[in-house]
């Protein structure tokens, strides 16, 4: 029998239509994956079932769960299955929690509900359900708050909530997309031991194929609203059938083609440098403790090259990217770019420009391309000029009459051309890309590596790639720099670090990122 | 929590020793002398030179300072020159109105504004939406001294439900005196209950779309119980820091409508020293207005690490 049933499913938000006769099924004990770009409706198919849906949404077709026909339900008939029978985990699990209330109480809160039990009995099958989630009592008491928790813990906490009730299916929209690739290891193996425990069914959503093939029995490609493709996960990479399918396997292990790329003499030296954080006093007039963001590291990057800096959350990344910009003062060290140093000779930072990762905050909404993009001579003291302007977006495949638009009418994949062009514009030698393709679909993300590579063969640049992702990084770096508590702990050339990495942390990040099948 | 009420204890007592310092600085140092201020131009030498001695200003700036604070601490304010008493007497003869009327006032607004600004949130776009804006707006708009005179034209010329103004004292009886209150603390209120509303409203709004109000809706909760068991407290920060400054406003700055009302209060306490240049009282309560006023964000501050465990455990 069928758990979760969804049968030619259609929906329409404000009389557009986003879903297109979906048909879905999950039986119990089985991982059922949905992988798609955003805005393909995967999530909207998984509040469809949960009818979470946004206002102004409306529904056809059926979808049972268990038996029972969800779109003829009252709300009331909703809220007793919401949490009991079903329970979905979210993506942002620093944002999923409720931050005035302690772990305990939110994860009791599904018990008192649903079960009408006791508030001590509530809070003691909470204490099992986040000690079953491996946040047990001895470490993490029911009386943390939310922030007092890394985001893998928050997540452990939201699946916690989700499978307190013992549900019968459990929905996981981009469970681990929010977080780093050992961590996501972690909540991967949880949720499959979970499912093997119970028996329950899990819908898992994810923009990420590794991830899904590596856990799902079957695989669902949705695109555009529609599914089309339905396969068995292990065997996806050598039966799929459809164009888009074959293009997200082409994209995910995308190669851009780096053989024309001239590497000589040095451009960036990073020597010995440290950075210090104050930490608020302990006593009232006491010393301010430090902590060591960046500790000791040296590396140095030649003309031409593509070096990539990946760690994890927290690993002191970001610091050194500000500190290389010339942004935050470092304690010891020194960092020179073509010999002069950053700190000293401030004039120097106009060889270098950074693009980040979010294509949609780090724009200023009000002013259009034109302006977004020249914005960077103003260390030059002069203005664009028009034919600079237009250069800039067309080397990024732009046309120049784009230069009248707002930001807002671009797409995300685009947003990061334009990123791209303003870092361009003012002809740097080093672009720092701080997760520049992280939030990018597989495909865009394919075409944006596409795009630096010829770049940095047209104009002699050169790329200090910092990400977190392990694939990415592995198709466009020369050579690598592992960061782990401050330190870089490994560097080499990336074949070599992939292939035989010496340091231990490596190892284990390796080991942890999700593979495609080959 | 213990941790946190000490220093916010630390940085009241720093702000008042800061405030103090400001205020004398102001009066009694900068250039000009006070004396011959409070008695105007045509004071003749030995009148300016009785008064030097009578109120100290001979001595060091310092040693006033301390003789000031001093004075303050235990109490003795000094005496007014213009009611020739002590303004500690005057001041608690003021505030007996002053203060109740303000707590008048802000219970009046939160009891509107919260209910209010709760339903204009929950049915976002709908009628009730818009009408709540629009009255509230309105509420803002509208000057509260003509409000005044327009509830006394009604409640007290047509109607004779209450007295147009003036103030029984509190010996009175408790319902005579609340009663002398209740017009005022409407004028009061009115624009401030609109400005709780709307901001109740809004941070409501905000923390309703907020993603850990979809995991509540997710583990079966209506949307009811969402908004009362997580949304509200959240959306309470904002909130608190509006009724905070809000309070401060209305101990201090009711003087129109305390002449509208013919009420003896503070505020028309301080704009009459002021016009008599009676600068001993205006000095002294000028000083409990800024000590009320740091209290009150000292509980606003409470308050905030009440609502939000994220601040008791910043050390």
């Amino acid at each position: 029998m069928t758990l979760l049933d969804i049968h030619n499913l259609a929906l329409s938000i404000h009389g557009t239509p986003i879903l297109k006769g979906i048909s879905l099924d999950i039986a119990p004990g089985e991982v059922c994956g949905v992988i798609g770009e955003s805005g393909s409706g995967k999530s909207l198919t998984a509040l469809s079932a949960m009818q979470l849906l946004p206002e102004g949404s409306d529904c056809s077709g059926q979808i049972t769960i268990a038996g029972r026909d969800v779109l003829s339900m009252r709300e009331s008939e909703l809220c007793s299955m919401r949490g009991a029978d079903v329970g979905m985990v979210f993506q942002e699990p620093m944002t999923a929690l409720n931050p005035v209330q302690t772990i305990g109480h939110q994860v009791a809160e599904t018990i008192l509900i649903h079960e009408g039990t006791s508030k001590a009995e509530a809070m003691s099958h909470a204490a099992e359900t986040l000690a079953r989630c491996e946040l047990p009592q001895s470490r993490f008491p029911l009386d943390r708050y939310p922030h007092e928790l890394s985001g893998g813990q928050r997540q452990r906490v939201v699946i916690a909530i989700a499978i307190a009730l013992g549900p019968k299916l459990l929905i996981a929209d981009e469970p681990t997309t929010a977080l780093d690739v050992t961590t996501q290891a972690e909540i991967l193996s949880l949720l499959r031991r979970l499912v093997d425990e119970d028996g329950m069914g899990l819908m898992l959503i994810s923009h990420d194929l590794a991830v899904v093939t590596g856990l799902a029995d079957d695989v669902f490609i949705m695109k555009d609203g529609e599914v089309v493709e339905r396969r068995t996960a292990r065997t996806l990479h050598r039966d799929m059938t459809h164009p888009y399918t074959k293009a997200l396997f082409e994209a995910s292990g995308h190669q851009p083609d780096r053989t024309d790329s001239q590497i000589e003499g040095s451009l960036l030296k990073v020597e010995n440098v440290s950075r210090d954080y104050l930490l608020p006093r302990r006593t009232f007039l006491g010393a301010h403790p430090t902590m060591r963001a960046v500790d000791d590291v040296r590396f140095e990057i030649r003309r031409g090259e593509c070096v990539g800096l990946v760690g994890e959350s927290g690993c002191g990344k970001s610091t050194l990217t500000r500190a290389i910009l010339g942004l935050e003062p470092v304690q010891e060290g020194r960092i020179t770019l073509d010999g002069r140093d950053v700190f000293t000779e401030p004039d120097v930072r106009r060889k270098m420009q950074v693009v980040f990762q979010d294509p949609f905050g780090s724009f200023n909404p009000r002013h259009r391309v034109a302006r977004l993009v020249s914005e960077p001579f103003h260390r030059l003291n002069r203005a664009a000029t028009t034919d600079e302007v237009d250069e800039a977006l067309t080397s990024v495949g732009l046309a120049p009459s784009d230069k009248h638009k707002y930001i807002h009418e671009f797409s995300g994949g685009q947003r990061q051309r334009i990123a791209i062009a303003r870092a361009l514009i003012i002809r740097p030698e080093l672009i720092i890309l701080d997760e520049a393709v992280s939030a990018l679909d597989v495909s865009i993300r394919a075409q944006i590596l596409d795009l630096l590579v010829d770049l940095s063969v047209t104009y002699g640049l050169t790329y200090l790639f910092i990400t977190h992702d392990l694939t990415v990084v592995r198709s466009i770096a020369d050579r690598i720099l592992v960061m782990h508590a401050g330190r870089i702990v490994e560097q080499g050339n990336t074949d070599e670090v992939f292939e035989a990495p010496r340091d231990a942390y490596t190892r284990r990040l390796l080991d942890a990122a999700p593979k495609l099948p080959v | 929590m213990l941790r946190y009420t000490v220093k916010r204890l630390g940085s009241l007592l720093a702000s008042l020793v800061v405030a103090s310092l400001v205020i004398f600085a102001c009066i009694e140092v900068v250039p000009g002398d006070p004396a011959s201020f409070m008695l105007g131009i045509n004071a003749q030498p030995d009148t300016v030179a009785a008064l030097r001695e009578e109120l100290g200003l001979n001595r060091a700036p310092h040693e006033r300072y301390i003789a000031w604070v001093g004075g303050l601490v235990t109490g003795d304010f000094g005496t007014s020159y213009t009611y020739r008493s002590p303004v500690s007497e005057i001041v608690v003869e003021r505030l007996a109105i002053s203060l109740p009327l303000a707590i008048y006032a802000l219970s009046l607004t939160i009891l509107v504004a919260f209910p209010v600004g709760i339903l204009a949130a929950t049915r976002r776009g709908s009628l009730t939406d818009i009408s709540v804006m629009a009255t509230t707006q309105l509420g803002v708009a509208i000057p509260n001294f003509w409000f005044a005179l327009l509830m006394v034209l009604v409640f007290a010329v047509n109607l004779r439900w209450f007295s147009a103004g003036g103030f029984p004292g509190w010996d009175a009886g408790i319902p005579a005196a609340v009663k002398a209150l209740t017009l005022p603390a409407i004028a009061l209120a009115l624009p401030q209950a609109s400005i709780l509303a709307r901001v109740m409203r809004s941070s409501l709004l905000d923390t309703l779309s907020e993603d850990y109000i979809r995991t509540a809706r997710a583990k079966g909760l209506t949307g009811r119980q969402a908004l009362r068991k997580h949304a509200l407290r959240n959306a309470l920060i904002p909130v608190l820091t509006i009724i905070g400054l809000q309070f401060s406003f209305l101990l201090a700055g009711a003087i129109i409508i305390e002449n509208v009302f013919f009420l003896p209060g503070l505020g028309r306490l301080v704009f009459q020293a002021i016009s008599q240049r009676d600068l001993i009282v205006v000095e002294s309560v000028v000083m409990i207005l800024v000590f009320a006023v740091i209290i009150v964000n000292f509980l606003v501050d409470l308050a905030y690490a009440w609502v939000d465990p994220r601040l008791r455990s910043r050390t």
